[in-house]
Formats: structure tokens, C-alpha cells, sequence
């Protein structure tokens, strides 16, 4: 019996010791509607791109109404893709309105940020008019269900994409590619860094 | 192990690592702050402002030179914190024009998850002006009850080195001037 308890107990010590830290600030903005999915596999998908090579072009709808066509800003700007996984989630709902009050930074960069997700129009239209009005446009990877995401390699096989950022230079390059640990936001400084590097 | 060591020894461990575990919720009025240990900032005004000499790399809250410490839990990546941020700049300038608030009234904002880099992104855009310490492990946010942001808390502190919680909740301060009476009612200033 002694030996059962201190099993238990070592056992509920491992426990504490192993929680992820996948604890997440939540804004009041979003007040109870947060689906909270507990801790995630870090990440769930192959890429199918690597840095050098072309970015593979797409054309989707945005939120604002608008189709959105990556191949349009090529010449023109740098563009960083901002996959996040669903809208209404803990992470998620907490790393694009830190983009949103750093448009000098983007601008300073001649940078260019697309937020997609696999969700269709209508929730991103309820989600995102909770982080006040962003500056970027927000598009919607819904139909075919995650055909971008795909492409890139960054769909998880619940059907939700990574949490992954990519750079692509304005010849159409992919830079830098990031597929963060979706139960973690990336820190914005190490995108910032990338950015200096297209200069 | 000899049975009658082995509870006292099991209890010892519980209580050992009880404190890795989140808390139950935030700091309640009439309580005391759960006892945590920040970094001290860089920036030599901001350790002026705060009162904090520059000797050793942390402070706890009580150590702060102030009648009373307004924690501001907060995030770069919060939308309402965005909102709320020119509004506690405003209580601020309010406290440092009252001549019974100023030097005795302090705002500590704790950036919860954000790295310094983001603490100091969030800080450029709003012109903040006190001190934010950015808690990038969550580890003061997950001891201060995981709460939702911004969410305020402000701590009296006694002349002996003890303090006390006086006011804790979520969202915005309010009232400007009403609240920051109350605080110096509370402190008897």
C-alpha cells in the first residue's frame, strides 16, 4: 500500500512537472466565446515547401469581400502568410491583433500580411470584428477545405492548419518558414528579424 | 522507507511542488499578492520610478517605494488592452498631477506572455510611461489566477513591509477620478 501512494503521488508530481505551457492570456474582447481546446499536438503536417523555393500562388476570398491573389503583390511588396489554426481559439485569437497595432513595422519591411484560416467567411467576419479593424486583409481557406493550406503542407489531419508563418520576398521566394507549436504564439520579434533580412 | 516516516515525507513533497500549479483565481480585496519575483527593469527610470535601487536582478511588489502599486495585467496581443491603454496613460497624468497621489500612487503593467521585445513594441505604440515587465513563461500571469486581461489589481503597501490587496478586477479602471480617490481614501493619503 505505501508503495501505491508514493507511486500515485510520484506519478501526480510527473504530472505537474510535464504541464505544457500552452496557457494562454485571454483578452476580455472575446469574453466567454473562447473554445478552449486544451493542449494540442505541436504540430501535425509535412511541409511541402522549403525556403528558395517559388511561393505556390493562390486566389481567395477575403472577409472585406474582395478576392485576394498572392501573385499580385509580386514586384511590389513582401508578403508574410499568417496561418493560424480556427478562429474562436485560445491562441489564435490572441496573435493577430498584435499584428494589427504593428503596421509601421510591416510598412518599414515593405511587407504585406495575409492572416488565413480554413474557416469560411461568415465566422471570420464574427471573430475578427472582435480585435477591432485590422489593416490586413483576412482570407478564407474554407473551399476547397484547406486547399492553401495544403499546398503549403500545413494542414493537420483534424482539418485545421498549423500555426505557421511564411516570408516571401518580392520575387515571389519563400524566405523563412515557421511552423510554430500551435499551442504557442511565435514571439514577434524573430518574425521581425526576418523581415530585416529581406533589406 | 519506515511507514510512519512516509506521509510526513509525502506531505513535505505535495507542499514542495504545490506551487507549480496555477491558482485558483485572482488575488481577492482583503488578501495578500501570491509572492512572486519580477525582473528588475533596465531602464534606469523606470527603477527610479519604481523605487527599486539597482542592487540584484528581482523585486517583489511590496518592495516597491509607493503607498500604493496598481497592477495592470496585460498583453500586446490583446485587443482590449489596446483600447485601455491611452485610458490608464490618462490615469497616470492623473496621478502625477494630484500632489497626494504623486510618488505615493505607482502603475506596474505585467505583460502577460509577451517577451520584452513585445513589451516594448506595446509600450512605443501607446507612449506608456511606467514600467511594463514582461512575463514571457506566463509564470506571474498563472500565479495571479490565469485571469482574463486587462485585469487590475491594486495592493496597499504598509510602512511595516506588509501589503494588502484593495481592489481586483477585470477590465477598465473607470471613473478616473473616482477610482483613483478610492485608492488614496484606502491608503489614507
Amino acid at each position: 500500500m505505501p508503495k501505491k501512494a508514493i507511486l500515485i503521488v510520484a506519478a501526480l508530481m510527473m504530472m505537474t512537472l510535464s504541464i505544457p505551457a500552452w496557457s494562454q492570456t485571454h483578452s476580455e474582447a472575446y469574453k466567454d466565446n473562447i473554445y478552449q481546446t486544451g493542449p494540442l499536438k505541436p504540430t501535425d503536417s509535412v511541409l511541402k515547401v522549403k525556403a528558395g523555393d517559388p511561393a505556390p500562388d493562390f486566389t481567395l476570398p477575403s472577409v472585406s469581400g474582395e478576392k485576394v491573389t498572392l501573385s499580385r503583390y509580386r514586384g511590389k511588396k513582401n508578403v508574410v502568410l499568417s496561418f493560424v489554426p480556427a478562429a474562436w481559439t485560445p491562441v489564435c485569437s490572441d496573435q493577430w491583433p498584435g499584428y494589427n497595432i504593428v503596421k509601421d513595422l510591416f510598412d518599414q519591411y515593405d511587407a504585406m500580411l495575409l492572416g488565413i484560416t480554413v474557416d469560411n467567411i461568415p465566422t471570420l467576419f464574427a471573430w475578427t470584428n472582435q480585435m477591432g479593424k485590422l489593416w490586413f486583409p483576412v482570407l478564407s481557406d474554407f473551399y476547397p477545405h484547406g486547399k492553401v493550406a495544403g499546398t503549403y503542407g500545413v494542414l493537420r489531419s483534424d482539418g485545421t492548419s498549423e500555426r505557421a508563418l511564411f516570408v516571401i520576398d518580392k520575387k515571389g521566394i519563400i524566405r523563412y518558414i515557421d511552423v510554430h507549436d500551435i499551442n504557442k504564439r511565435p514571439p514577434l520579434e524573430s518574425l521581425i528579424r526576418e523581415l530585416q533580412r529581406l533589406k | 522507507m519506515k511507514k510512519h516516516l512516509l506521509w510526513p515525507v509525502l506531505l513535505l513533497l505535495t507542499l514542495a511542488f504545490a506551487n507549480t500549479l496555477p491558482a485558483a483565481g485572482p488575488p481577492q480585496p482583503g488578501g495578500q499578492l501570491p509572492e512572486f519575483k519580477f525582473p528588475l527593469p533596465s531602464e534606469r527610470i523606470d527603477k527610479g520610478y519604481l523605487g527599486l535601487s539597482g542592487w540584484g536582478s528581482t523585486f517583489r511588489i511590496p518592495d516597491i517605494k509607493a503607498r500604493v502599486v496598481i497592477v495592470e495585467i496585460l498583453s500586446m496581443y490583446c485587443p482590449f488592452c489596446q483600447k485601455e491603454a491611452p485610458l490608464v496613460n490618462q490615469l497616470y497624468d492623473a496621478i502625477e498631477k494630484d500632489p497626494k497621489a504623486k510618488g505615493n500612487v505607482k502603475i506596474l503593467g505585467v505583460g502577460a506572455g509577451n517577451s520584452a521585445y513585445e513589451v516594448e513594441v506595446f509600450r512605443k505604440k501607446y507612449s506608456i510611461p511606467f514600467p511594463v515587465i514582461p512575463d514571457p513563461d506566463y509564470a506571474a500571469y498563472n500565479l495571479y489566477g490565469e485571469v482574463r486581461t486587462p485585469y487590475f489589481i491594486a495592493v496597499k503597501i504598509n510602512q511595516n513591509g506588509t501589503h494588502e490587496v484593495i481592489y481586483s478586477k477585470l477590465g477598465g479602471v473607470g471613473d478616473i477620478p473616482a477610482y483613483l480617490e478610492s485608492l488614496k481614501k484606502s491608503a489614507g493619503l
